[in-house]
């Protein structure tokens, strides 16, 4: 891998912050936890590190405070550079309030683009989990001739379970149209929320966009100037989990407990980076129990776990049996406890003896710092 | 510009181990893993940071490529800093020609430029070989309330073990009036920690004479040493110098031998051991590997264990430290052991009351070490070591006390 000079990465890290209400409430779309010990901006920002990009935007929107403190200067994703490194771009508009699309943000962060000495932008949201290598799309995107290439996968839609999701409706590799959130389930071409562009072809549409007051991507450009541009979709045929409800969040980190998603996720020489906890590892008791669950450092365990993702420093006392269920980090649950799909929330401290059953089609969630 | 500092660290992590055989023949021993996510060297420069010293300097000379890669620019310990920070230095050519390290005061003896940069009050000498957490700036604080131009970190050892350490013999105010180097028959049960805290004056002082002293002996052709504890302590014992034993009470585990290290790893599986690796307030911290979460598998069988990141778990395990992108299969038992970093462990195969080293592999089938009651007489019974980067061929066995370098 090569440092690739030539393409700034733009993640939105609170792109969809309404998707998942409860997990949002205080923090963005790119701060959620996933996965034991990562958060979901973790994705794109290693996702564009590991295909050599090196200048990466962060655009936010409000509740910003947890993705401030995770990123920091960015050092952990190798970021904390002088050419390029991580840029933190807080969320002003022109006219005062808080942009309303991707386009409306963009134009509002223009300067920050027209600086960098890239020529082509990615863009990226934060409710995705894949690991992903730019490169080939850029070939692609290069080689096609394209005005802009969108990222998709073959995935299974379900407009029950879906939320803001785009389905591409493809010809050879040109999309011929854009829905978002049709009527029907099945497999599809899902969007990824990736698009590929040239900076010149970016400058072009968002001020086309902004002299119209339109500010959405999907709605104003992929949709309405379906005909005019030359849009392509590219196929990433590996691992992908969108995380765009409460359910889909709760499944997707079950679906880690598959050995092959977790290969397709965390490969060798494609590190997916985060910030360090400097947890010592985990501990398990004489008398703990571990089935089939994803455990990250700093967590202590002395009864029994099953089919849970256990985040860093979460505390499981004697007899007590957590199954199928989420458990964020730093909750500490007592002696004797009956835990069954359930998502615990950061730093939950539920007390001896107490019995939490969700379903595995509503599993309970259980807000930050509560305590039962 | 260099900003004056109270207090230097030096860290002397020139050491072979040559006693940790197979696990040190090409990693310094401050480079050997401990604590499932740890190498030793992590406990010195953790305690620096957390006791608020942020110029460490420390001397590599064997095998220093792991222990320079991993000490870096310092950043997992914050001791990447503007002013200070963590310096590794190696022995260099002068004009005078070039020299190893010939002993631990020659080493600092010749980083004398090092430390005058910074000119500090006092320098403080750690080695790079213990497991412990301790706040320096305490014994430095204990150090000025003495007026002492040298204070020694002690330890109370039980009497039997006594002849195996550096013995100080102290008046009732803990100022040191004899040091005995592993008596026979030891005096006092406080051994030294060789944790050193020096007034740098009289330290410099010392290191001059020392040196000098000793070249005209080497010239002679009689014998002489560069050492802290035989050279610097008797020379100023022996000229009243004030030296003061700094009482420490905790857990400090000198990990020299393979046993050893194997036993401090066992001690962190014991609730009684008084080492805590989880308190926010004195984190030991060490350099990450991106690992993701461990996984557990649905076969497996864990108990009373440390496992760490990135590790998949199918097996039986019991009683063990798992490090970091460590894989038991299904069918494959890990009791008392230690596995570092990288290794699999096929199904089927055994490891019990062993140490693996880093990226082994252990085959099916595969038996290393048993447990003392396997064997008939227990002076048979040991630790069984596999080295670094070994394979043990299927059905093959490594008997307890054997060592392993090399695949068999």
């Amino acid at each position: 891998m090569v440092v690739n000079y030539n393409v700034l990465g733009l993640i939105f890290a609170s792109m969809h912050d309404t998707s998942i209400a409860e997990l949002t409430k205080q923090r963005t779309m790119g701060s959620i936890l996933f996965g034991g010990r990562y958060r979901l901006i973790d994705f794109p920002l290693s996702n564009m590190v590991n295909s050599g990009i090196t200048e990466i935007g962060v655009i936010t929107k409000s509740n910003y405070g947890s993705l401030l403190d995770h990123i920091g200067s960015g050092r952990e994703w190798d970021l904390s550079r002088k050419k390029g490194g991580l840029h933190l771009l807080p969320p002003y508009s022109q006219d005062g309030g808080i942009y309303r699309g991707r386009l409306d943000a963009l134009s509002n962060v223009w300067s920050f683009i027209e600086h960098s000495p890239a020529n082509y932008v990615i863009l990226s949201d934060c409710d995705m989990v894949t690991t992903i290598d730019f490169n080939p799309v850029l070939e692609q995107h290069e080689s096609s001739g394209a005005d802009i290439t969108v990222v998709y996968g073959r995935g299974l839609y379900n407009a029950e379970n879906n939320h803001s999701t785009n389905i591409l409706e493809l010809d050879g590799i040109r999309v011929k149209d854009v829905l978002v959130d049709p009527q029907f389930s099945g497999e599809c071409n899902m969007s990824l929320g990736m698009f590929v562009m040239s900076k010149k072809f970016l400058k072009k549409i968002v001020f086309e966009a902004v002299s119209r007051n339109q500010y959405s991507l999907i709605r104003d450009v992929l949709q309405s100037k379906k005909n005019e541009y030359i849009i392509c979709g590219y196929e990433h045929k590996d691992y992908f989990s969108k995380i765009d409800t409460l359910l889909n969040y709760y499944n997707a980190n079950l679906e880690l407990l598959q050995t092959s998603n977790r290969n397709a996720l965390f490969k060798k020489d494609f590190p997916i980076y985060t910030k360090i906890g400097d947890n010592g590892p985990t501990k398990y008791g004489l008398e703990s129990n571990i089935k089939n669950s994803l455990i990250a450092d700093g967590c202590i365990i002395e009864g029994t776990v099953e089919n849970c993702v256990l985040f860093r420093g979460v505390k499981i006392g004697k007899d007590t049996v957590v199954k199928n269920s989420i458990i964020l980090q730093g909750t500490e649950i007592g002696n004797n406890c009956q835990i069954a799909s359930v998502i615990t929330d950061k730093n939950v401290k539920i007390s001896d003896t107490k019995v939490l059953t969700g379903s595995e089609t509503c599993p309970l969630y259980i807000g930050k710092n509560a305590q039962i | 510009m260099y900003i004056k500092k109270k207090c230097v660290a030096m860290l002397l992590a020139g050491g072979q181990g040559s006693r940790l055989y197979a696990l040190t023949q090409n990693v310094a021993k401050p480079a050997v893993p401990y604590g499932g996510k740890y190498r030793l060297i992590d406990f010195p420069l953790s305690n620096c940071t957390n006791s608020g010293i942020d110029t460490v300097g420390v001397l590599t000379q064997y095998q220093p490529l792991v222990l320079n890669e991993y000490i870096g620019n310092g950043q997992p310990w914050d001791l990447d800093k503007m002013h200070g920070g963590v310096h590794v230095l190696p022995p260099y050519e002068s004009k005078s020609g070039a020299s190893w390290y010939e002993g631990t005061a020659n080493a600092i003896y010749q980083n004398m430029r090092f430390i005058e940069r910074y000119d500090p009050e006092y320098v403080i000498v750690l080695g790079g070989d213990h497991i412990y957490k301790m706040d320096y700036s305490k014994m430095v604080d204990y150090h000025i309330a003495n007026n002492s131009d040298c204070t020694i970190a002690v330890i109370d050892v039980p009497y039997e073990e006594a002849s195996r350490f550096g013995i100080m013999i102290c008046d009732e105010n803990n100022k040191v009036t004899d040091f005995v180097e592993k008596p026979k028959q030891p005096k006092s049960t406080l051994a030294s920690m060789g944790i050193y805290v020096f007034s740098w004056d009289k330290l410099k002082k010392y290191l001059i004479e020392n040196e000098n002293d000793a070249n005209e002996k080497r010239a002679k052709g009689e014998p002489w040493s560069k050492d802290f504890g035989k050279d610097i302590i008797t020379s100023m014992l022996k000229d009243e110098q004030r030296l003061f034993a700094y009482e420490f009470e905790g857990y400090w585990k000198d990990v020299g031998t393979l046993d050893s290290l194997w036993e401090a790893n066992m001690d962190l599986l014991s609730p009684s051991v008084p080492l805590d690796l989880y308190d926010p307030s004195w984190k030991i911290y060490s350099r990450n590997n991106n690992m993701p979460p461990q996984y557990i598998g649905k076969n497996a069988n864990i108990e009373n264990s440390m496992i760490s990141e990135g590790s998949n778990i199918d097996g039986t395990v019991d009683f063990s430290v798992i490090f970091s992108g460590v894989t038991i299969e299904e069918g494959a038992t890990v009791n008392y052991s230690i596995v570092m970093p990288g290794s699999v462990i096929k199904s089927g195969a055994v490891v019990e009351y062993a140490i693996v080293g880093e990226d082994c592999v252990i085959e099916s089938g595969a038996k290393i070490g048993k447990s003392p009651e396997q064997v008939e007489n227990r002076d048979d019974w040991g630790i069984a070591v596999v080295g670094h980067n070994v394979t043990i061929s299927e059905n093959k066995s490594v008997e307890p006390k054997e060592i392993i370098g090399e695949n068999k």
